[in-house]
């Protein structure tokens, strides 16, 4: 026990400010990049359509650690030298801004032309429209999968250790090292990643609470 | 420039066969995975839904835990930690399959739970009707038809597994991101060989999920829409 | 005509080609204040499309619309959106916004277009749903309402812009045979109200009762137009009068509601 006290959470705590320092840039940041993105694949010009597909398509389907590795490693080649830092967060907010974009897309592409006819029909003007109307509508449809990916990011923060940007698992691999005793130390640090990732989904189920209409995008009536 | 340029191809042709047995390893262990979870995830599925309260607590706490760490943490707490604490001694590649599968059948149980609860409810009542018994009733009216309606899902987890899967080099499990990383440290051509294993996860990828879009339309049942899947 | 009958609406030579097919061919029309224009004919025929080319939602390829002689440039977004202010429309589904409550539905084009305070904008909403008998759900959302709720709250929504000209598509086709007459009242109350109506319906009793005039379109076309009395006379011999006999065999209950 007190060893869990005296070596393991003071090492995990310094992990955890690491950890947030990924996440919680990536994510607002990867947010808007998504919703950007999103928005240029469903309204912009066609080359510009055609840009976001290929983007969204492109990191979406390699994995992020080879994303990572390309970043950190791979650009020395071009003479291009990242922190790890740096390289995290670059690397996070592309891979989780092509994830949300598509959320974004789909919520978008959800919205019934009569909703925007009748807008129309009532003099809104086009950016009346997306503002009033279309913009609600989207955000309710975007938010449980926007959520989740932000819920999936703070898994995946873990992936910067793999190029030596220190955050919780970096701690506790290093932690294991000098003191081989992995189950206790892997065990706590899944811990902090629990409370995050519970935390999270208990916000995001508050803000779906919050914000239901009645008999909209699955909501109970 | 274009001498320098076939230079950094011919080291990636040279490391390309290596780098490629390191495909099957990954596909051998996405494969693995893919059907422990699936082998795992359906009775979970079904014990949620049907099973007694204390089932239904136990699953949703087994969900709870993997659903809730990362895999990279995973690979290392049984890996490092709870297999060797039990006296379990296994290859990389089958820790790599038993981490992933028990990980994906938290996710996969999940798709199934909610196929099967999108099903009407008169589905099962028919079957009771007509006289069989609650669990002949699940097996074969409530699975063939969540199962079809869980494929794009499946789809889903399928490339999200390949994507983790690359992480199982940490390990030491000769796929391909380990391989790549091997070849890497000793050309000093990390951006070329990278970009080649991305390339290999992106084909494998569209490979996977146009063979699973092939058995979906397979298996469909008219009349009986599912919601499309992507990757 | 007198002058003092000088339309309120008036289109011109209206055409829409979609997709290489004819759906509106040379159809003009002129609303005087106070009228209930009444479209009827074969689904296909053009109807609806032609309500969307007055509120250009559907934009003409040729044509020209003019409200109370002001000719529609439909190519300047300010004219566009201050002319579609004056001219209210129902849609065949309501077309009510999902993610507001009945009373918002109505209040938001008060507040976003026409500039209202909230509270004014709110106490305009109330009294629009007040006057098709609503007020007491202003609370809920489109979902927990019926269709001939949903409908009404549509029709408050139209009025609360003091529109000049009400054009409805088809408002109660999508509704349950026994909400119809809910929405008709309403609309019957607007017409003794004096409110100018162009709507397209399958209702002919309502037609024959209420409208100033008929207009019969088929492939695109008005082919028959005129009162009632002469359209739908016994032996009368028009295409108007053949296609409600036929309504009338071929639906007898649902052509009675």
């Amino acid at each position: 026990m007190s060893f869990i006290v005296d070596r393991v959470i003071p090492a995990l705590n310094d992990g955890l400010i690491m950890s947030l320092a990924l996440i919680v840039p990536s994510s607002t940041i990867g947010f808007v990049l998504g919703v950007c993105t999103g928005v240029a694949r469903v309204f912009g010009p066609r080359w510009l359509r055609s840009l976001g597909n290929a983007f969204t398509t492109l990191f979406r389907g390699v994995p992020l650690v080879v994303q990572l590795m390309i970043l950190y490693f791979g650009l020395p080649n071009l003479g291009i030298y990242l922190e790890p830092y740096a390289a995290s967060v670059i690397g996070f907010i592309l891979c989780t801004g092509a994830y949300q974009s598509e959320y974004v897309r789909g919520a978008l592409l959800s919205i019934k032309q009569g909703q925007i006819k009748a807008a129309s029909a009532l003099g809104f003007t086009r950016l009346q429209t997306i503002l009033w109307i279309v913009a609600p509508q989207a955000a309710r449809r975007a938010l449980p999968g926007c959520g989740n990916e932000i819920i999936y990011l703070i898994k995946y923060s873990s992936l910067a250790y793999v190029i030596s940007c220190i955050e919780l698992t970096g701690e506790a691999k290093i932690l294991v090292s000098r003191t081989f005793r992995p189950t206790e130390v892997y065990l706590a640090a899944g811990v902090y990643y629990l409370v995050m990732v519970s935390a999270a989904t208990w916000i995001l189920h508050k803000l779906e609470e919050r914000f239901a209409v009645p008999g909209f995008c699955g909501a109970k009536k | 420039m274009t001498e320098l340029l076939l230079a950094k191809l011919s080291v990636i042709l040279d490391a390309l066969p290596y780098i490629l047995e390191g495909t099957l390893v990954t596909i051998l262990t996405v494969a693995g995975s893919l059907a422990l979870g699936f082998v795992v995830g359906v009775p979970m599925a079904v014990l949620e839904v049907y099973g007694p309260r204390w089932s239904r607590c136990l699953i949703r706490t087994y969900v709870w835990f993997f659903r809730g760490m990362p895999i990279l943490l995973l690979l290392f707490l049984f890996y490092f930690g709870l297999f060797e604490l039990i006296g379990l001694n296994l290859s990389t590649i089958a820790a790599s399959c038993l981490v992933l599968g028990m990980a994906s059948a938290a996710y996969q149980s999940q798709i199934f739970r909610g196929s099967i609860q999108s099903l009407p409810a008169g589905q099962l009542r028919a079957a009771l009707a007509l006289g069989m018994r609650e669990s002949e009733g699940i097996l074969y009216i409530v699975l063939p038809q969540a199962l079809r309606l869980s494929i794009p899902g499946w789809s889903n987890e399928f490339s999200i597994l390949l994507k983790d899967s690359a992480m199982c080099f940490v390990l030491g499990t000769p796929e391909i991101m380990a391989r790549t990383h091997f070849v890497a440290s000793r050309t000093y051509e990390h951006l070329a060989l990278y970009l080649t294993a991305g390339v290999l996860y992106f084909c494998i990828t569209l490979v996977g999920v146009s063979l699973l879009r092939c058995l979906e339309r397979k298996v469909r049942i008219p009349g009986y829409a599912s919601v499309n899947g992507s990757f | 005509m007198t002058v003092s009958l000088s339309p309120v609406l008036s289109a011109r030579h209206i055409s829409v080609n979609l997709g290489g097919k004819q759906i509106l061919d040379d159809v003009s029309i002129d609303v005087s204040p106070g009228e209930l224009k009444v479209l009827i004919g074969p689904s296909g025929a053009g109807k609806s499309t032609f309500l969307q080319c007055l509120n250009f939602l559907i934009p003409p390829d040729t044509g020209i619309i003019s409200l109370e002689s002001h000719e529609i440039d439909a190519k300047n977004p300010r004219a566009l959106s201050l002319y579609r202010r004056q001219v209210g429309m129902i849609f065949q589904d309501f077309n009510l916004f999902d993610h507001l409550t009945a009373v918002d539905n109505v209040a938001i084009a008060l507040r976003k277009v026409a500039g209202l305070s909230r509270d004014e904008a709110r106490r305009r909403a109330m009294a629009e749903l007040d006057r098709v008998g609503l007020s007491q759900k202003s609370g809920l959302y489109p979902a927990e309402l019926s269709g001939g709720q949903k409908q009404r709250v549509a029709i408050a929504r139209a009025l609360a812009m003091d529109p000049k000209v009400m054009l409805l598509d088809e408002p109660t086709s999508a509704l349950d045979p026994e909400l119809v007459g809910e929405v008709l009242a309403v609309i019957r109350d607007l017409a003794a109200g004096g409110m100018t109506m162009i709507m397209a319906t399958h209702q002919m009793d309502f037609a024959q009762a209420l409208a100033t005039e008929i207009l019969f379109m088929e492939q695109g076309r008005i082919i028959e137009q005129g009162s009632p009395a002469e359209l739908l006379a016994p032996g009368s011999g028009t295409r108007t009068g053949d296609f409600c006999r036929r309504l009338l065999d071929a639906a007898p209950a649902a052509a009675k509601d």
